[in-house]
Protein backbone atom coordinates (compact mmCIF):
# COMPACT_ATOMS: atom_id res chain seq x y z
CA UNK A 1 0.00 0.00 0.00
CA UNK A 2 1.54 3.02 -0.83
CA UNK A 3 -0.75 5.44 1.14
CA UNK A 4 -3.41 3.65 3.89
CA UNK A 5 -5.26 6.41 5.83
CA UNK A 6 -8.46 5.98 8.33
CA UNK A 7 -8.54 9.20 10.27
CA UNK A 8 -10.65 11.61 12.49
CA UNK A 9 -9.60 15.38 12.48
CA UNK A 10 -11.02 17.67 14.94
CA UNK A 11 -11.28 21.47 13.30
CA UNK A 12 -12.65 23.65 15.63
CA UNK A 13 -16.56 22.35 15.17
CA UNK A 14 -15.97 20.77 12.64
CA UNK A 15 -15.35 16.72 12.20
CA UNK A 16 -13.62 15.18 9.69
CA UNK A 17 -13.15 11.51 9.09
CA UNK A 18 -11.71 9.85 5.87
CA UNK A 19 -10.63 6.44 5.01
CA UNK A 20 -8.69 5.34 2.10
CA UNK A 21 -6.05 3.38 0.52
CA UNK A 22 -4.55 3.51 -2.24
CA UNK A 23 -1.55 1.41 -4.27
CA UNK A 24 -1.39 4.05 -7.27
CA UNK A 25 1.64 5.81 -8.16
CA UNK A 26 -0.06 9.02 -7.52
CA UNK A 27 -3.61 9.65 -5.75
CA UNK A 28 -5.54 12.47 -6.09
CA UNK A 29 -7.76 13.98 -3.03
CA UNK A 30 -10.56 16.31 -4.36
CA UNK A 31 -13.49 17.20 -2.78
CA UNK A 32 -15.01 21.06 -2.59
CA UNK A 33 -12.58 23.78 -1.01
CA UNK A 34 -13.28 23.93 2.83
CA UNK A 35 -13.58 20.40 2.98
CA UNK A 36 -10.38 19.37 4.45
CA UNK A 37 -8.03 18.64 1.87
CA UNK A 38 -4.93 20.15 3.28
CA UNK A 39 -5.93 18.98 6.60
CA UNK A 40 -5.79 15.87 5.63
CA UNK A 41 -1.79 16.22 3.99
CA UNK A 42 -1.01 18.01 7.52
CA UNK A 43 -2.20 14.92 9.29
CA UNK A 44 -0.18 12.39 7.23
CA UNK A 45 2.54 14.81 7.17
CA UNK A 46 2.35 14.84 11.48
CA UNK A 47 2.33 18.88 11.45
CA UNK A 48 -1.66 18.08 12.51
CA UNK A 49 -2.58 15.47 15.00
CA UNK A 50 -5.80 13.62 14.27
CA UNK A 51 -8.40 13.09 17.04
CA UNK A 52 -8.37 9.23 16.66
CA UNK A 53 -7.34 6.77 13.48
CA UNK A 54 -4.03 5.51 11.68
CA UNK A 55 -1.64 6.49 8.63
CA UNK A 56 0.67 4.52 7.42
CA UNK A 57 2.76 5.45 3.76
CA UNK A 58 4.70 3.32 1.94
CA UNK A 59 4.64 0.45 4.23
CA UNK A 60 5.72 2.79 7.54
CA UNK A 61 3.40 3.25 10.20
CA UNK A 62 3.45 6.61 11.25
CA UNK A 63 0.38 7.34 13.50
CA UNK A 64 -1.74 4.84 15.34
CA UNK A 65 -3.90 6.36 17.99
CA UNK A 66 -4.49 2.96 19.21
CA UNK A 67 -1.01 2.10 19.70
CA UNK A 68 -0.38 6.05 20.69
CA UNK A 69 2.07 5.77 18.18
CA UNK A 70 2.87 9.19 16.56
CA UNK A 71 5.79 9.61 14.58
CA UNK A 72 7.07 13.64 14.80
CA UNK A 73 7.30 15.27 11.54
CA UNK A 74 10.76 15.27 11.04
CA UNK A 75 11.18 11.63 11.00
CA UNK A 76 8.37 10.76 9.04
CA UNK A 77 10.51 12.33 5.60
CA UNK A 78 7.43 13.74 3.68
CA UNK A 79 8.14 15.82 0.76
CA UNK A 80 5.32 18.21 1.31
CA UNK A 81 4.84 20.66 -1.19
CA UNK A 82 3.02 23.01 0.57
CA UNK A 83 0.42 25.86 -1.53
CA UNK A 84 1.80 28.89 -0.06
CA UNK A 85 5.14 27.29 -0.74
CA UNK A 86 6.95 28.22 2.28
CA UNK A 87 10.54 29.11 1.23
CA UNK A 88 12.64 30.69 3.70
CA UNK A 89 12.68 34.17 2.94
CA UNK A 90 15.85 34.69 4.79
CA UNK A 91 18.06 32.40 2.48
CA UNK A 92 19.10 32.17 -0.73
CA UNK A 93 17.18 29.49 -2.99
CA UNK A 94 20.55 27.56 -2.81
CA UNK A 95 20.30 27.63 0.88
CA UNK A 96 16.50 27.20 0.76
CA UNK A 97 17.58 23.81 -1.41
CA UNK A 98 20.51 22.74 1.28
CA UNK A 99 18.21 22.94 4.12
CA UNK A 100 16.63 19.20 3.74
CA UNK A 101 19.69 18.20 1.85
CA UNK A 102 21.84 18.65 4.57
CA UNK A 103 19.23 16.82 7.28
CA UNK A 104 18.75 14.06 5.16
CA UNK A 105 20.78 10.69 5.83
CA UNK A 106 23.48 10.33 2.85
CA UNK A 107 21.99 6.72 2.21
CA UNK A 108 18.86 8.06 1.94
CA UNK A 109 19.69 10.23 -0.75
CA UNK A 110 18.02 9.46 -4.62
CA UNK A 111 18.54 12.37 -6.06
CA UNK A 112 21.41 15.24 -6.60
CA UNK A 113 21.35 18.39 -6.89
CA UNK A 114 22.46 18.73 -10.32
CA UNK A 115 19.51 15.99 -11.17
CA UNK A 116 16.79 18.23 -9.62
CA UNK A 117 18.55 21.58 -10.96
CA UNK A 118 17.93 19.79 -14.48
CA UNK A 119 14.88 18.23 -13.84
CA UNK A 120 13.42 21.55 -12.68
CA UNK A 121 15.13 24.08 -14.69
CA UNK A 122 15.87 25.94 -11.28
CA UNK A 123 19.69 26.29 -11.81
CA UNK A 124 20.20 30.07 -12.92
CA UNK A 125 18.03 30.71 -9.74
CA UNK A 126 20.30 29.60 -6.58
CA UNK A 127 21.52 32.94 -5.96
CA UNK A 128 18.43 34.80 -5.74
CA UNK A 129 16.26 35.79 -2.49
CA UNK A 130 12.75 33.97 -2.73
CA UNK A 131 11.02 37.17 -2.72
CA UNK A 132 12.56 38.05 -6.13
CA UNK A 133 11.23 34.93 -7.52
CA UNK A 134 7.90 34.75 -9.85
CA UNK A 135 5.08 31.99 -8.68
CA UNK A 136 6.42 29.28 -10.68
CA UNK A 137 9.88 29.63 -10.12
CA UNK A 138 8.57 29.32 -6.01
CA UNK A 139 6.81 26.68 -6.90
CA UNK A 140 9.53 24.81 -8.70
CA UNK A 141 12.25 25.41 -5.68
CA UNK A 142 9.54 23.99 -3.42
CA UNK A 143 9.36 21.12 -5.05
CA UNK A 144 13.35 21.03 -5.47
CA UNK A 145 13.46 21.97 -1.44
CA UNK A 146 11.41 18.16 -1.01
CA UNK A 147 12.65 16.26 -3.05
CA UNK A 148 16.35 17.04 -1.91
CA UNK A 149 15.25 16.07 1.15
CA UNK A 150 14.96 12.64 0.54
CA UNK A 151 11.96 11.99 1.21
CA UNK A 152 10.20 8.63 1.13
CA UNK A 153 7.06 9.74 -0.39
CA UNK A 154 5.35 13.28 -1.80
CA UNK A 155 2.22 15.39 -0.88
CA UNK A 156 1.35 17.78 -3.26
CA UNK A 157 -1.22 21.08 -2.57
CA UNK A 158 -2.49 22.41 -5.35
CA UNK A 159 0.65 22.61 -7.24
CA UNK A 160 -1.26 23.99 -10.32
CA UNK A 161 -3.17 26.36 -9.14
CA UNK A 162 -2.80 30.05 -9.67
CA UNK A 163 -0.31 29.87 -12.66
CA UNK A 164 -0.50 30.78 -16.42
CA UNK A 165 -2.01 27.78 -18.47
CA UNK A 166 1.82 27.65 -19.89
CA UNK A 167 3.60 27.57 -16.69
CA UNK A 168 0.69 24.92 -15.39
CA UNK A 169 1.46 22.95 -18.29
CA UNK A 170 4.90 22.66 -17.84
CA UNK A 171 4.97 21.85 -13.97
CA UNK A 172 2.03 19.34 -15.30
CA UNK A 173 4.58 17.42 -17.12
CA UNK A 174 7.30 17.84 -14.83
CA UNK A 175 4.98 15.85 -11.77
CA UNK A 176 4.34 13.35 -14.97
CA UNK A 177 7.97 12.54 -15.25
CA UNK A 178 8.39 12.80 -11.21
CA UNK A 179 5.48 9.79 -11.25
CA UNK A 180 6.96 8.07 -13.87
CA UNK A 181 10.55 8.41 -13.19
CA UNK A 182 10.80 8.67 -9.35
CA UNK A 183 9.56 5.60 -7.57
CA UNK A 184 8.17 7.33 -4.79
CA UNK A 185 4.48 7.33 -3.83
CA UNK A 186 2.54 10.74 -4.40
CA UNK A 187 -0.61 12.27 -3.05
CA UNK A 188 -1.94 15.50 -5.05
CA UNK A 189 -4.58 17.76 -3.48
CA UNK A 190 -6.05 19.39 -6.29
CA UNK A 191 -10.02 21.03 -7.27
CA UNK A 192 -9.28 20.62 -11.13
CA UNK A 193 -10.98 18.16 -12.67
CA UNK A 194 -8.50 18.30 -16.01
CA UNK A 195 -5.30 17.94 -13.58
CA UNK A 196 -6.96 15.19 -11.59
CA UNK A 197 -7.55 13.61 -14.74
CA UNK A 198 -4.53 13.87 -16.52
CA UNK A 199 -2.11 13.07 -13.32
CA UNK A 200 -3.99 10.73 -10.95
CA UNK A 201 -3.94 7.13 -10.73
CA UNK A 202 -6.69 6.74 -7.98
CA UNK A 203 -9.60 9.65 -7.20
CA UNK A 204 -10.06 9.76 -3.85
CA UNK A 205 -12.96 12.29 -2.63
CA UNK A 206 -12.76 13.86 0.35
CA UNK A 207 -16.51 13.38 2.33
CA UNK A 208 -18.40 16.44 3.43
CA UNK A 209 -17.35 17.65 7.06
CA UNK A 210 -19.52 16.60 9.73
CA UNK A 211 -20.58 19.81 12.83
CA UNK A 212 -19.12 17.99 16.51
CA UNK A 213 -22.01 16.25 18.34
CA UNK A 214 -22.40 18.95 20.95
CA UNK A 215 -20.96 17.45 23.94
CA UNK A 216 -23.52 16.99 26.65
CA UNK B 1 34.97 69.81 29.66
CA UNK B 2 34.02 66.84 31.99
CA UNK B 3 35.69 66.21 35.24
CA UNK B 4 37.12 62.96 36.59
CA UNK B 5 33.82 62.46 38.77
CA UNK B 6 31.67 63.50 35.77
CA UNK B 7 33.60 60.65 33.29
CA UNK B 8 33.14 57.91 36.15
CA UNK B 9 29.19 58.98 36.35
CA UNK B 10 29.37 57.88 32.45
CA UNK B 11 31.50 54.67 33.10
CA UNK B 12 29.67 53.51 35.85
CA UNK B 13 26.33 54.41 33.78
CA UNK B 14 27.44 52.58 31.00
CA UNK B 15 28.43 49.52 32.51
CA UNK B 16 25.40 49.22 34.71
CA UNK B 17 23.47 49.85 31.80
CA UNK B 18 25.49 46.94 29.70
CA UNK B 19 25.18 44.51 32.35
CA UNK B 20 21.66 44.71 33.01
CA UNK B 21 20.86 44.70 29.34
CA UNK B 22 22.88 41.44 28.31
CA UNK B 23 21.86 39.57 31.62
CA UNK B 24 18.55 39.84 30.91
CA UNK B 25 18.58 38.91 27.23
CA UNK B 26 18.59 35.45 27.19
CA UNK B 27 15.57 35.37 30.03
CA UNK B 28 13.54 37.93 28.09
CA UNK B 29 13.82 36.29 24.71
CA UNK B 30 12.85 32.93 26.75
CA UNK B 31 9.82 34.74 28.22
CA UNK B 32 8.96 36.27 24.79
CA UNK B 33 8.93 33.11 23.05
CA UNK B 34 7.08 31.32 25.82
CA UNK B 35 4.28 33.40 25.80
CA UNK B 36 4.43 33.73 21.70
CA UNK B 37 4.22 30.25 21.06
CA UNK B 38 3.22 27.91 24.38
CA UNK B 39 -0.56 27.73 25.66
CA UNK B 40 -0.47 27.12 29.20
CA UNK B 41 -2.06 27.25 32.79
CA UNK B 42 -0.92 30.78 33.81
CA UNK B 43 0.29 32.22 31.08
CA UNK B 44 -1.47 35.56 31.64
CA UNK B 45 -0.37 35.85 34.83
CA UNK B 46 3.01 35.20 34.05
CA UNK B 47 2.66 37.78 31.40
CA UNK B 48 1.37 40.21 33.77
CA UNK B 49 3.98 39.56 36.00
CA UNK B 50 6.61 40.49 33.77
CA UNK B 51 4.97 44.19 32.91
CA UNK B 52 4.34 44.75 36.55
CA UNK B 53 7.26 46.64 36.88
CA UNK B 54 5.91 49.24 33.62
CA UNK B 55 2.92 50.18 35.56
CA UNK B 56 4.00 49.81 38.91
CA UNK B 57 5.91 53.31 40.76
CA UNK B 58 9.73 51.82 40.27
CA UNK B 59 9.75 52.80 44.41
CA UNK B 60 7.73 50.24 44.76
CA UNK B 61 9.52 48.21 42.25
CA UNK B 62 12.82 49.20 44.04
CA UNK B 63 11.52 48.39 48.00
CA UNK B 64 10.57 44.53 46.54
CA UNK B 65 13.87 44.31 45.76
CA UNK B 66 14.61 45.18 49.04
CA UNK B 67 12.40 42.70 50.28
CA UNK B 68 13.53 39.77 48.33
CA UNK B 69 17.38 40.80 47.29
CA UNK B 70 18.21 42.76 50.63
CA UNK B 71 20.57 41.30 53.23
CA UNK B 72 17.70 40.38 55.07
CA UNK B 73 15.64 39.01 52.27
CA UNK B 74 15.04 35.39 51.15
CA UNK B 75 17.19 35.10 47.99
CA UNK B 76 19.46 38.18 48.93
CA UNK B 77 20.45 36.03 52.26
CA UNK B 78 20.93 33.02 50.77
CA UNK B 79 23.31 34.57 47.97
CA UNK B 80 25.10 36.57 51.02
CA UNK B 81 25.92 33.50 53.11
CA UNK B 82 26.80 30.95 50.34
CA UNK B 83 28.36 33.24 47.39
CA UNK B 84 28.56 36.57 49.28
CA UNK B 85 27.22 38.44 47.08
CA UNK B 86 25.58 41.43 47.98
CA UNK B 87 23.24 43.58 45.85
CA UNK B 88 22.47 46.69 48.11
CA UNK B 89 24.41 49.65 48.07
CA UNK B 90 26.78 48.74 44.92
CA UNK B 91 26.63 48.51 41.46
CA UNK B 92 25.40 44.87 40.99
CA UNK B 93 22.38 45.95 42.89
CA UNK B 94 21.74 49.29 40.28
CA UNK B 95 22.52 46.71 37.58
CA UNK B 96 19.69 44.19 38.87
CA UNK B 97 17.14 47.16 39.73
CA UNK B 98 17.90 48.25 36.19
CA UNK B 99 16.92 44.31 34.48
CA UNK B 100 14.17 44.41 36.36
CA UNK B 101 13.02 47.62 34.83
CA UNK B 102 13.84 46.86 31.28
CA UNK B 103 12.31 43.17 31.38
CA UNK B 104 9.02 43.82 30.26
CA UNK B 105 9.74 46.69 27.43
CA UNK B 106 12.53 43.65 26.19
CA UNK B 107 9.73 40.95 26.70
CA UNK B 108 7.63 43.04 24.55
CA UNK B 109 10.02 44.01 21.56
CA UNK B 110 11.21 40.29 21.33
CA UNK B 111 7.57 39.36 21.45
CA UNK B 112 5.94 40.94 18.93
CA UNK B 113 8.96 39.82 16.11
CA UNK B 114 8.50 36.41 17.58
CA UNK B 115 4.66 36.76 16.88
CA UNK B 116 5.67 37.93 13.45
CA UNK B 117 7.48 34.91 12.38
CA UNK B 118 5.37 32.69 10.38
CA UNK B 119 4.58 29.53 11.79
CA UNK B 120 3.62 27.50 8.51
CA UNK B 121 7.48 28.14 8.00
CA UNK B 122 8.49 26.30 10.92
CA UNK B 123 5.86 23.70 10.32
CA UNK B 124 8.25 23.39 6.52
CA UNK B 125 11.13 22.54 8.39
CA UNK B 126 10.35 20.20 10.65
CA UNK B 127 8.77 18.31 7.38
CA UNK B 128 12.34 18.65 5.91
CA UNK B 129 13.75 16.73 8.77
CA UNK B 130 15.03 19.63 11.44
CA UNK B 131 13.86 18.80 15.21
CA UNK B 132 12.04 21.15 17.61
CA UNK B 133 15.61 23.02 18.14
CA UNK B 134 16.84 22.99 15.08
CA UNK B 135 13.17 24.98 13.11
CA UNK B 136 13.87 27.33 16.31
CA UNK B 137 17.25 27.96 15.56
CA UNK B 138 17.19 28.23 11.75
CA UNK B 139 14.02 29.76 11.07
CA UNK B 140 12.72 31.39 14.61
CA UNK B 141 15.79 33.19 16.19
CA UNK B 142 17.24 34.58 12.78
CA UNK B 143 13.70 36.30 12.00
CA UNK B 144 13.42 37.84 15.18
CA UNK B 145 16.55 38.87 15.21
CA UNK B 146 15.30 42.53 14.30
CA UNK B 147 13.56 41.87 17.56
CA UNK B 148 16.52 41.16 19.80
CA UNK B 149 18.10 44.44 18.35
CA UNK B 150 14.92 46.18 18.95
CA UNK B 151 14.67 44.80 22.66
CA UNK B 152 18.32 45.10 23.49
CA UNK B 153 18.30 48.70 22.68
CA UNK B 154 15.40 49.55 24.42
CA UNK B 155 16.54 47.50 27.51
CA UNK B 156 19.53 49.41 27.11
CA UNK B 157 18.05 53.15 27.21
CA UNK B 158 15.61 52.01 29.90
CA UNK B 159 18.42 50.99 32.57
CA UNK B 160 20.48 54.31 31.70
CA UNK B 161 17.26 56.34 32.34
CA UNK B 162 16.41 54.61 35.15
CA UNK B 163 15.77 55.98 38.85
CA UNK B 164 13.31 55.11 40.73
CA UNK B 165 14.27 51.71 41.57
CA UNK B 166 17.99 52.02 41.43
CA UNK B 167 17.60 54.75 44.48
CA UNK B 168 15.43 52.81 46.55
CA UNK B 169 17.27 49.43 46.31
CA UNK B 170 20.71 50.17 45.34
CA UNK B 171 20.73 53.72 46.89
CA UNK B 172 22.73 56.71 45.71
CA UNK B 173 26.30 56.25 46.74
CA UNK B 174 28.84 57.89 44.60
CA UNK B 175 31.14 55.41 42.54
CA UNK B 176 28.93 52.77 43.26
CA UNK B 177 25.24 53.80 42.29
CA UNK B 178 25.58 57.17 41.21
CA UNK B 179 24.23 56.42 37.99
CA UNK B 180 23.45 59.32 35.31
CA UNK B 181 20.02 59.92 36.56
CA UNK B 182 21.04 59.96 40.10
CA UNK B 183 23.94 62.35 39.75
CA UNK B 184 21.39 65.03 37.92
CA UNK B 185 19.17 64.73 41.36
CA UNK B 186 22.22 65.07 43.08
CA UNK B 187 23.34 68.25 41.51
CA UNK B 188 19.93 69.24 41.88
CA UNK B 189 20.00 69.72 45.40
CA UNK B 190 23.17 71.68 45.36
CA UNK B 191 22.92 75.00 44.59
CA UNK B 192 25.88 76.26 41.91
CA UNK B 193 26.06 73.01 40.35
CA UNK B 194 23.30 73.87 37.00
CA UNK B 195 26.36 73.93 34.19
CA UNK B 196 27.65 70.56 36.00
CA UNK B 197 23.79 68.87 35.85
CA UNK B 198 23.50 70.09 32.49
CA UNK B 199 26.83 68.55 30.82
CA UNK B 200 25.60 65.72 32.36
CA UNK B 201 21.57 65.96 30.77
CA UNK B 202 23.84 66.30 27.63
CA UNK B 203 25.51 63.59 27.54
CA UNK B 204 22.51 61.41 28.58
CA UNK B 205 20.89 62.41 25.51
CA UNK B 206 23.61 61.65 23.50
CA UNK B 207 23.74 58.50 25.21
CA UNK B 208 20.23 57.34 24.58
CA UNK B 209 20.35 58.96 20.96
CA UNK B 210 23.12 56.58 20.13
CA UNK B 211 21.70 53.57 21.37
CA UNK B 212 18.47 54.32 19.14
CA UNK B 213 20.78 54.97 15.82
CA UNK B 214 22.76 51.85 16.80
CA UNK B 215 19.89 49.43 17.24
CA UNK B 216 18.71 50.86 14.10
CA UNK B 217 22.06 50.59 11.96
CA UNK B 218 21.40 46.47 13.72
CA UNK B 219 18.08 46.24 12.40
CA UNK B 220 19.03 47.44 8.85
CA UNK B 221 22.24 45.43 8.63
CA UNK B 222 20.46 41.92 9.76
CA UNK B 223 18.40 42.73 7.20
CA UNK B 224 20.66 44.44 4.65
CA UNK B 225 21.45 41.69 2.55
CA UNK B 226 17.91 40.87 1.65
CA UNK B 227 16.76 44.38 1.29
CA UNK B 228 20.06 44.94 -1.21
CA UNK B 229 18.42 42.75 -3.94
CA UNK B 230 14.94 43.74 -3.36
Amino acid sequence: MSFDVDLELTLGDQRIAIAFASDAKLAALVGPSGAGKTSVLNAISGLLKPSSGRVAVAGNMLFDSAAKLDVPPDQRRAGYVFQDARLFPHRRVSANLAYGEKLARPAEVWITRGEVCDLLEIGALLDRWPATLSGGETRRVAIARALLAAPKFLLLDEPLSSLDPARAERLAALIERIRDELAIPILLVSHSASEVERLADQVVTMPSPSERPIDS
Amino acid sequence: MLSGAEWAVIALSLRVSLVAMLVTLPPAYALAWLIARRRFPGRMLLDAAIHLPLVLPPVVTGWLLLIVLGRNGPVGGWLESNFGITLVFNWLGAAVAAAVMALPLMVRAMRLSIEAVDRRLVGAARTLGATPLKAFLTITLPLSLPGIAAGAMLGFARSLGEFGATITFAANIEGQTRTLPLAIYTGLQVPGSESAVTRLAVISIVLSLGALLASEWLVRRSQGSRAHVL
